[in-house]
């Protein structure tokens, strides 16, 4: 069993007075994908930008491939997509990505890659033409054109249509399959349950979780939600649901319970409420999903 | 995208890194980065149609004074070291610190620094691509100024073409190493005013145009201490006397080139 592709242990980043990164701890298995997942300026960039090698950290300690990361041997293994791309303002797409290729002993074909990521007909506009997301694209074919045992994918789908966006999923699970381990960034919830065998979300430089997609949003935190009259007591619902339920009112006239919502439940919970002669509306269960783990961990929504 | 997305085939993406040749790297980078300046339209118009136009203006009308010993040359022989000066200066300084200004804009450094290439064959490949420019600007100015009368053989001490190359190749140095600094650490708008305007200050009081002998007392002192003065003096010195490049020019021009090139090493900013 190989080591892990990448292992952080107490990263710490500062720009003057800030902090951007701040004690991070992550562990991307060999072949396996880790999504990064928090709002703007949380500090997944810089953390893949040391992990690829082109920010050096203040603290902590960062193995990649069990080197340090900005060593040669590491950076022929790997293969990354700064955010935002980056190529000659002037050059062409198919030239760009055939210089990334010649950096490369055994790469894919460039023209196969470009036709496959829908960049043929661009294959001879300047980069500085392209739009945001043909730019993606492009920098996406750069980050694996070199057969990279080791991806780094920041913001992947920035600024790409939906069916660019399903594409580089696409990508992105046949890379796992063919046994490359990726660390992506994204902001986008439903990229990171997609794709990732471990999310890990970070806020304001510190990871406030991590696990599973399936373990972040586990089966028994259900909740369901319902409206009703304004301040209703909830002690006397609390008593009717077994332990391991929580209840509130999020606003006035909007409640909350959270728990394993089977049907005794909600037969719980209508009958409190005939009892209360009011009519429940608008009821709603819903399997908690990473977007309201993340609200809940930082009171913030993520976008 | 009309067509749906591909499925991948098992295995396409298998892993199976490795380095590619460091000669195809050097290749590939320099071959680009040479296409880019020669398809870029401001980059030709600096580096290969102003000196061609000033070679054939400066030859035909007598517009600058020419020092007593080569009254007796047709005026191209004593223009084409200024405009060999000129070229040098404009591809390996001023071109090259707007290119690089702008490719860090892109983040193309950064880009590179992510692959396998060695940090030494980026900035190499950067070298190469603009010795390559500066061969294309010397053949071609010495081609047009062969059209219009020069003949090496026939100047004063018959011209030392060894000497001039070596000059070229220090002077290229010096501005590279310049052009580097300059376009690595300061924003891309910057760069491209203060490079503009350092050509043209350079072009007119910095020894090119103007030989140091005819420039006014305080400006030739400062000017032969500036990689424009002595490029220029050193390419006058060999090819219209046919003399070695001289001391003091080349210790200007390797004085420049080192400090410029250790302050680069350790400011130029890879984004």
């Amino acid at each position: 069993m190989p080591g892990p592709a990448v292992s952080v242990r107490g990263l710490v980043k500062r720009y003057g007075a800030t902090t951007a990164v701040d004690g991070i701890d992550l562990e991307v298995p060999a072949a396996s994908v880790l999504a990064l997942l928090g709002p703007n300026g949380a500090g997944k960039t810089t953390t893949v930008e040391i992990c690829s090698g082109l920010t050096a950290a203040d603290a902590g300690e960062v193995r990649v491939l069990g080197r340090a990361p900005s060593s040669e041997a590491v950076r022929a293994r790997i293969g990354a997509m700064p955010q935002g791309g980056g190529a000659y303002p002037g050059v062409k797409a198919g030239e760009m990505l055939h210089l990334v290729a010649s950096c490369s002993a055994n790469p894919l074909d460039p023209d196969w890659l470009l036709d496959v990521l829908g960049l043929r007909e661009h294959a001879r506009t300047t980069y500085k033409r392209l739009s945001g997301g043909e730019q993606q694209r492009l920098a996406l074919a750069c980050a694996i054109v070199g057969r990279p045992e080791l991806v780094f994918l920041d913001e992947p789908t920035a600024g790409m249509d939906p069916q660019a966006r399903h594409l580089v999923w696409q990508l992105v699970t046949s890379l796992r399959r063919d046994g490359v381990a990726v660390l992506l960034t994204t902001h986008l919830m439903e990229e990171a349950e997609a794709l990732a065998d471990d999310v890990v979300i970070i806020d304001h430089g510190r990871v406030v979780a991590h696990g599973s997609p399936a373990q972040l949003t586990a089966g028994d935190q259900q909740e369901l939600r319902f409206r009703a009259r304004p301040g209703m007591d909830l002690d006397h619902l609390d008593t009717r649901l077994p332990v391991g339920y929580a209840t509130s009112e999020t606003l006035p006239g909007r409640y909350l319970v959270q728990g394993r919502i089977d049907p005794a439940a909600l037969s719980a919970i209508t009958s409190w409420c005939a009892d209360q002669g009011v009519m429940a509306d608008d009821v709603q269960v819903a399997r908690r999903s990473l977007e309201d783990v993340f609200l809940d961990l930082t009171g913030r929504e993520l976008r | 995208m009309s067509t749906p997305p591909p499925t991948f085939t098992e295995g396409t993406f298998a892993p199976n890194p490795a380095r590619g040749p460091l000669l195809g790297m050097l290749r590939a980078q320099a071959g680009i980065e040479t296409r880019l300046a020669l398809r870029n339209g401001e980059q030709v118009l600096l580096t290969l149609l102003i000196p061609v136009v000033l070679l054939f203006g400066l030859s035909l009308i007598p517009l600058l004074p020419v020092p007593p010993s080569q009254v007796a040359q047709p005026r191209v022989g004593s223009v084409l070291p200024s405009i060999l000066a000129l070229a040098v200066m404009s591809s390996a300084f001023t071109s090259q610190a707007i290119a690089l200004g702008f490719d860090r804009r892109y983040g193309v450094l950064r880009r590179l620094a992510a692959t396998a290439l060695p940090r030494w064959l980026l900035v190499t490949g950067r070298l190469v691509a603009v010795l390559a420019v500066v061969v294309i600007q010397v053949v071609l100015l010495c081609v047009v100024a062969a059209l219009i009368g020069w003949r090496p053989s026939e100047m004063a001490g018959g011209a030392n073409l060894l000497g001039a190359a070596v000059s070229v190749l220090l002077g290229a140095a010096a501005f590279g190493a310049l052009g580097i600094l300059l376009g690595g650490t300061l924003r891309a708008e910057i760069v491209l005013a203060l490079a503009n305007v350092i050509w043209f200050v350079l072009l007119l009081a910095g020894g090119i145009v103007i030989p140091l002998s005819m420039l006014p007392g305080p400006i030739a002192v400062v000017a032969q201490f500036l990689p424009s003065g002595a490029l220029a003096e050193a390419l006058r010195a060999t090819m219209v006397e046919g003399a070695a490049p001289g001391t003091g020019p080349v210790l200007v021009l390797v004085g420049w080139a080192v400090v410029a090139g250790l302050v680069a090493a350790r400011t130029v900013r890879w984004r």
